[in-house]
């Protein structure tokens, strides 16, 4: 244990850990914020100052009786001190002889999911507190729901204060047992069960005298040795260009953190959207050149040839791309006060790039304490839903799941500026399947005899505006189909109607019209805003329908 | 899969690129805000670090406030000369004029002044809309709740209970004219990290910071260095010689002074694990009223 090292190895061995990012969660009572300040004080992090600071704020606010309050070192601001809770994600550091850690620390209360998710976003690890003698409650359903939906790949189930049950082994198996059978379906890949006391410290750093039955590790220890690198997706290289670097003519680099994947020297790579290919020329950093690169690396690469490429696009292997598109389904998280107006168009920041998008569908939101799915028309603060987008531009993605960084976006709303929502890519939608969403306004417009499709959408849809042509004249049939055909092949959406089998023509005509078609009309004639009359002559009916075209 | 495993300090490293790289692409105008101190330090060599071989695409700015020590100003200028920084020097003329100073005024009349207020102005005047900013969340408790954008109103305030959510590395940079974002990327680095990635890199720090024998006097418990004659003489009647050591750099009246034999960076960082003081109990403003660093930074402070 006491190894003697001077400072000089102590400073280079330090230089090697690695870092865990870890975040508690645990609702009002379970003792989380007393866990955290034994993991800070018994890895010895603790200055006496503070903790003399600690003493005197003890006798003014303090609810823990005689004992230090270790739950006062991490409530930071003065009005939350006065409510005795903590409010938001504060982040605390503390290092053992193996790693360092960054813990975020998220409250437990209902209308604060939102700090869970900003808190858990960049976890490798989360700890969920139980209080042993309540077991496993809506919170801590909900915790692991959030934890699931934020991909964090191990998770740590604290049954804290084993002290007020006598330490009694039936009562952490039935927890255990009851929230693996909450737990298994939600697809968390590592979970651990850790019988615990923060107050009195037993298997926080060392093993409990009192728990000889639990032959598993010490929170400490569990932390310390929980493998981490494996969690990063090392398989599909993702470089979203952050920065264009042009200090002079002859160099121009494109500086970004490699989002996954590995990329090396003499690779090559395509440009999205442009489909342009080059290779890697050199991986540029400061401190010399590499052969290769992987994530989280924040590099510069040059390539072989003079190809265009912005901030917002992205780098690739050409043999494995991500979904090209504009149309993608997600988790969204509300995280405004303000309730989500699905009318409105929000921006999107996904991977360097920023754009608008819009909502599409609400397919449902989820109960975050039964998961139970409803449907809904809109989403409050803390909601969750599966929604539907379009986004005016394509996007470069892949599923959260498989890959984090390219999975994961927040909305702004352009009034306010706020970040409103979060969200986590589940896969791409193809647009025409999805089922609509009917409101009741658009059932009163239905009841009315009214389309709820309005003409600018079909206009975009079809990409044309409704028209007719009436044609008349003796090669009028020639005419019609020809031009029907040229229309068809360059994607227009065209009906016929011969008058010789429609009797009331006009009426049907100028109903599809309306409705975003271009009719043909052989063997008619009219007048109106949306008619064009075409005279067919016998051996010019190509040039005329020529013409027709170029009016387009 | 350890050949692809980072290093803490090189993941920190590598975070704090991408912060500092995505300020430069979103933002009109921003800054660097160099205090002299070892954390400016750091985030100066991680801005080369992030637009190499470029230059550093941004100006830095120091808020003088006219106490600061004398071999900060000499460090200061020597290295803005050999590493060619752009580099803004700003301070609170009218203020300085008309006498303002902690011997006088008091600390906290000199730092709402000479600091505060001499940023606040410098920040008008320049326009400036993003502020790059040293602080890391574990130097004090009213920090660690702190984002990494820190959304400040047309007032430059910071308003705790109305923080954007911030997740993953998806920053959020839009605002309105006049409200701008204090970016803090060394917001997860510990004092510790701050002393190894020196150690590592070399990055030169003002002399201050190593033990030597230093002209002290002892007001009211903290060890003050004589820097200049503006100590008025009553305390100077007092000065002694001590081998002492500063930990973090400020106004020389409100920067106590440790007794120290840690003349390397080894020697500090032990002194630093073995110490029964964190870092900030040498700033006297600190301790002004409670809960005060929050005070100051709703009102704008860094």
């Amino acid at each position: 244990m006491a190894e003697k090292l001077n400072i000089k190895e102590f400073l280079d061995r330090d230089e090697k850990k690695d870092l865990l990012r870890l975040l508690t969660a645990g609702s009002v009572d379970d003792g989380k914020s007393t866990l955290i300040g034994r993991l800070l004080f018994d890895s010895k992090k603790l200055y006496e100052d503070q903790l003399d600071a600690l003493e005197r704020d003890t006798k003014r606010y303090g609810n823990a009786g005689d004992n230090i309050d270790y739950a006062l070192l991490l409530d930071g601001l003065k009005a939350e001190r006065e409510q005795g809770i903590t409010i938001d994600v504060a982040y605390r550091y503390f290092s053992t002889n193996n790693r360092k850690f960054i813990i975020a620390d998220t409250p437990g209360h209902e209308q604060y999911t939102r700090n869970m998710i900003t808190g858990g976003s960049t976890a490798n690890l989360a700890i969920i507190l139980v209080d042993a003698r309540t077991g496993v409650i809506t919170q801590t359903r909900r915790h692991t729901y959030l934890v699931s939906l934020l991909g964090i790949q191990h998770l740590v189930l604290a049954v804290n204060k084993m002290d007020l049950v006598d330490y009694s082994q039936q009562v952490f198996d039935k927890i255990v047992s009851d929230y693996r059978d909450f737990a298994t379906p939600l697809g968390i890949p590592d979970i651990h069960c850790i019988p615990l006391s923060a107050l009195k410290g037993d298997n926080v750093v060392e093993h409990s005298p009192y728990m000889k039955w639990y032959k598993g590790q010490p929170l400490l220890e569990f932390l310390e040795t929980v493998k981490i690198e494996s969690d990063k997706n090392f398989t599909d290289f993702r470089y979203p260009v952050q920065y264009v670097l042009r200090p002079n003519l002859d160099f121009r680099g494109f500086s970004s953190t490699v989002a996954s994947g590995i990329v090396r020297k003499g690779d090559e790579v395509i440009a999205l959207p442009s489909m342009k290919k080059s290779r890697i020329k050199s991986i540029v950093t400061y401190d010399g050149e590499l052969d290769m690169a992987f994530p989280p690396q924040a590099i510069t690469l040059t390539l072989e040839d003079e190809i265009d490429v912005s901030r917002g696009e992205m780098l690739v292997h050409p043999d494995n791309l991500p979904f090209i598109d504009r149309n993608f389904e997600a988790m969204l998280v509300w995280m405004d006060e303000t309730k989500m107006d699905p009318e409105q168009q929000f921006f999107i920041k996904h991977t360097t790039n920023l754009t608008r998008v819009k909502i599409d569908q609400i397919r449902y939101k989820v109960n975050v304490n039964t998961l139970e799915q409803s449907m809904t028309d809109t989403l409050e603060l803390n909601e969750i839903g599966r929604v539907v987008f379009t986004s005016n531009k394509p996007l470069f993605f892949d599923p959260y799941r498989k890959n984090k960084n390219t999975g994961a976006f927040i909305l702004i709303d352009p009034i306010t500026n706020n970040t409103c929502a979060v969200g986590m890519i589940i896969d791409k939608v193809n647009a025409r399947d999805l089922s609509t969403n009917i409101t009741e306004e658009d059932r009163r417009y239905m009841r009315d005899g009214y389309s709820i499709v309005s003409p600018e959408s079909r206009a975009r849809l079809y990409e044309q505006q409704g028209h007719i042509y009436a044609i008349s004249g003796e090669a009028a049939t020639e005419f019609g189909y020809t031009l029907e055909r040229r229309l068809f092949d360059i994607g227009k959406t065209v009906v016929v109607l011969n008058s010789r089998e429609i009797t009331d023509i006009e009426k049907v005509a100028d109903t599809l019209c309306k409705q975003g078609l271009i009719v043909i009309c052989i063997g008619y004639s009219a007048n109106g805003k949306y008619i064009t009359n075409c005279k067919a002559e016998t051996n010019k009916v190509s040039s005329s329908v020529e013409d027709v075209l170029k009016k387009l | 899969m350890s050949e692809y495993k980072l290093t803490h300090l090189k993941e920190l490293e590598a975070e704090s690129i991408h912060i500092i790289r995505e300020v430069v692409a979103e933002f009109e105008n921003p800054v660097m805000l160099y205090s002299i101190g070892k954390d400016s330090s750091v985030m100066v060599r991680l801005a080369e670090k992030a637009f190499y071989p470029g230059k550093v695409p941004f100006p830095l700015m120091h808020i003088d406030s006219k106490w600061k020590f004398k071999e900060m100003i000499e460090f200061r200028d020597k290295y803005a000369k050999e590493y060619d920084w752009d580099l803004i020097v700003e301070s609170n003329m009218k203020a300085f004029q008309e006498g303002v100073g902690p011997f006088t005024h008091g600390s906290k009349v000199h730092t709402d002044l000479m600091k505060t207020q001499a940023l606040l102005n410098a920040l008008d005047k320049y326009k400036f809309d993003a502020a790059f900013g040293g602080a890391r969340r574990d130097e004090e408790k009213s920090r660690a709740k702190e984002r990494i954008y820190s959304f400040r109103d047309k007032f430059h305030q910071w308003d705790p209970k109305n923080q954007r959510p911030e997740l993953w590395n998806l920053y959020n940079a839009r605002v309105h004219k006049g409200e701008s974002i204090r970016v803090f990327p060394l917001s997860n680095w510990t004092e510790l990290d701050i002393w190894q990635y020196i150690r590592m890199e070399n990055i030169p720090i003002v002399p201050l910071y190593f033990a030597k024998e230093r002209p002290i006097v002892n007001i009211d418990g903290n060890l003050i260095l004589v820097d200049d004659e503006r100590m008025p003489q009553e305390y100077r009647d007092k000065m002694e010689m001590k081998k002492v050591r500063f930990r973090t750099l400020g106004c020389y009246p409100l920067t106590g002074a440790v007794e120290s034999e840690a003349d390397t960076i080894e020697k500090i960082v032990e002194e630093m694990m073995t110490t029964t003081k964190s870092e900030r109990t040498t700033r006297v403003i600190d301790f002004d009223q409670d809960a005060s660093m929050e005070q100051k930074k709703r009102e704008g402070y860094f």
